[in-house]
């Protein structure tokens, strides 16, 4: 059973409207209408896919209002950024913020091998030690996706959900449980 | 099936013509019980009559079905105060639609409860209806109903020793609630949604006590939608009010998934574990899911087979 489906008919009434009055000047042969059974929606374009902004700090970011050359790269206690060091839980104790924050181009991030990355590229960086992560994202299995199943989506980044400095997911306060039958008064 | 087992009901000169020809209709003619309905409810008898005697939607004209959504959008327009929409979306060729829930991911916050209830119009008090329900389940016991509660309430998700499993219709390719309805109030539509016309519901609740997942809620008093609540982008298959005394459950928000929208629970996880898509698509991020995790399906052994598969991403 099943509601007849318009968009299979459209096609071919409006090629028939299309084809009359062509056949009727003489004029070139109208495009075949379109099969109705449609291919399966292909994927969407690449061109169709957005991404979330990176969420920065309010006041930090571009990094360059401060930082106008490369600093001291030794690992060490900062006095400025100690609240983001104290917060960062992100692999071993060994990480430092150059790891991923470029000193040289500092509004940049780099990879393991020097590139330099805008912020809004970061899943790279990610998918460096996260690569089982970031191939399940690639393909939409792992992260989170909002707007047309069959189009124009946008992407949430890694750090859109993930803090880059202390990753783990925060538990969060659940929305209220239902009501038991027996206690839904009439 | 022999004559032994028929019930000895009168037969009138339609009923019974074609296969698929409800009979509703037909009884209801038969029987006058238009006008009797119309005078102990006090309506109008010709809008009444009108009403029950009007063919299964599948049979409707285009014009027909149109005049009546139309009826629809401008008795809920004035009711609620805004211009309700009512459309009545085909299934889209070429398209099956399936849902992938990753139980690793899942924090059972109930955001996808509550988004649903909002997007679907749900009844939200006396009854409170709502077509997800996420249980909660120790980790020592996995997959086990009887060790199981919607109920939970602590001040933060998840609590150590437990995950959760939210579930909802499953949009089963043997669906047994629409074999037992007796009135053909619901049925399975090319693109996999098992949809209720809730105008041809009786009440029976046979379908409800069939789903073995419980997904199928009865609206046991006027529902209680407020106003200022009420969204008006509507399907008559979907998320339009319903009266008291039929039968609901998940749609994939088909007023959003058969415009191509994600459906309303996928928007709102904040942890991203549900995944929407075309089966018949291999790029689509359900056959992605397929492809790469084992994926199962809740009550394999009851053979409904379902378009709704949970998974462990990890
Ligand atoms: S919104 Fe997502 S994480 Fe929260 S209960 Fe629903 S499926 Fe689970
Ligand atoms: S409650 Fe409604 S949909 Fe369910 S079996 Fe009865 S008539 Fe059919």
């Amino acid at each position: 059973m099943n509601i007849p489906s318009w968009r299979a008919v459209l096609p071919f009434a409006a090629a028939a409207l299309v084809a009359v009055p062509l056949a009727a000047l003489g004029g070139p042969p109208p495009t075949p209408a379109k099969a109705p059974a449609k291919a399966p929606a292909p994927a969407a374009a690449v061109q169709d896919i957005q991404a979330e902004p990176p969420p920065f700090s309010e006041g930090i970011f571009p990094c360059s209002q401060c930082h106008d050359k490369a600093g001291d790269p030794t690992p060490r206690q900062l006095a400025f950024h100690d609240d983001l060091q104290a917060e960062l839980h992100h692999g071993p104790p060994s990480r430092w913020c150059l790891d991923c924050h470029d000193n040289g181009k500092r509004d940049f991030l780099h990879l393991i091998n020097g590139k330099q990355i805008p912020f809004t590229e970061s899943y790279e960086l990610c998918g460096q030690c996260h690569g089982d992560k970031y191939r399940d994202w690639k393909v939409g299995v792992h992260g989170k996706r909002t707007g047309m199943w069959d189009g124009k989506k946008t992407y949430f980044l890694c750090v859109n959900c993930h803090n880059p400095h202390n990753p783990r997911f925060k538990a969060l306060k659940p929305e209220p449980p239902p009501i038991p039958p027996q206690e839904q008064g009439r | 099936m022999s004559d032994r087992n028929r019930l000895p009901v009168i037969q009138d000169e339609t009923a019974g013509c074609g296969a698929d020809s409800p009979s509703r209709r037909d009884f209801l003619r038969t029987a006058a019980a238009g006008a009797v309905i119309a005078a102990v409810s006090g309506c109008k008898p010709d809008a009444v009559v009108e009403e029950l005697q009007r063919r299964h939607l599948t049979e409707l004209s285009p014009a027909r079905l149109q005049e009546m959504l139309g009826k629809l959008e401008k008795k809920w327009s004035a009711q609620y105060g805004k211009a309700v929409t009512v459309g009545a979306r085909p299934p889209m060729p070429g398209v099956n639609f399936g849902y992938g829930l990753d139980l690793s991911r899942c924090i059972g916050c109930r955001r996808c409860v509550y988004a649903c209830v909002k997007e679907n119009n749900q009844s939200r008090k006396n009854p409170q209806i709502q077509w997800i329900r996420v249980l909660q389940m120790d980790k020592e016991h996995g997959v086990a109903l009887n060790h199981a509660t919607p109920y939970y309430d602590p001040e933060k998700v998840p609590e150590p020793g437990h995950f959760y499993m939210p579930v909802q219709c499953q949009q089963c390719r043997h669906p047994p609630c629409t074999k037992v309805c007796p009135v053909k109030a619901t049925w399975k539509d090319p693109d996999g949604i098992v949809v209720i016309d809730y105008d041809w519901c009786i009440g029976c609740r046979c379908c409800t006590a069939a789903c073995p997942y419980g997904a199928r809620k009865f609206n046991w008093a006027e529902p209680n939608l407020p106003a200022a609540e009420m969204n008006p982008v509507t399907d008559y298959l979907g998320n339009r009010p319903r009266p008291m005394g039929v039968v609901e459950k998940c749609t994939f928000c088909l007023q959003r998934s058969r415009s191509g929208r994600y459906p309303a629970c996928v928007e709102i996880c904040p942890v991203g574990a549900r995944k929407f898509g075309n089966l018949l698509d291999p790029e689509s991020e359900i056959r992605q899911v397929m492809e790469r995790k084992r994926v199962f399906i809740f009550k394999e052994e009851l053979a409904t087979e379902p378009q709704f598969y949970y998974f462990y991403a990890t």
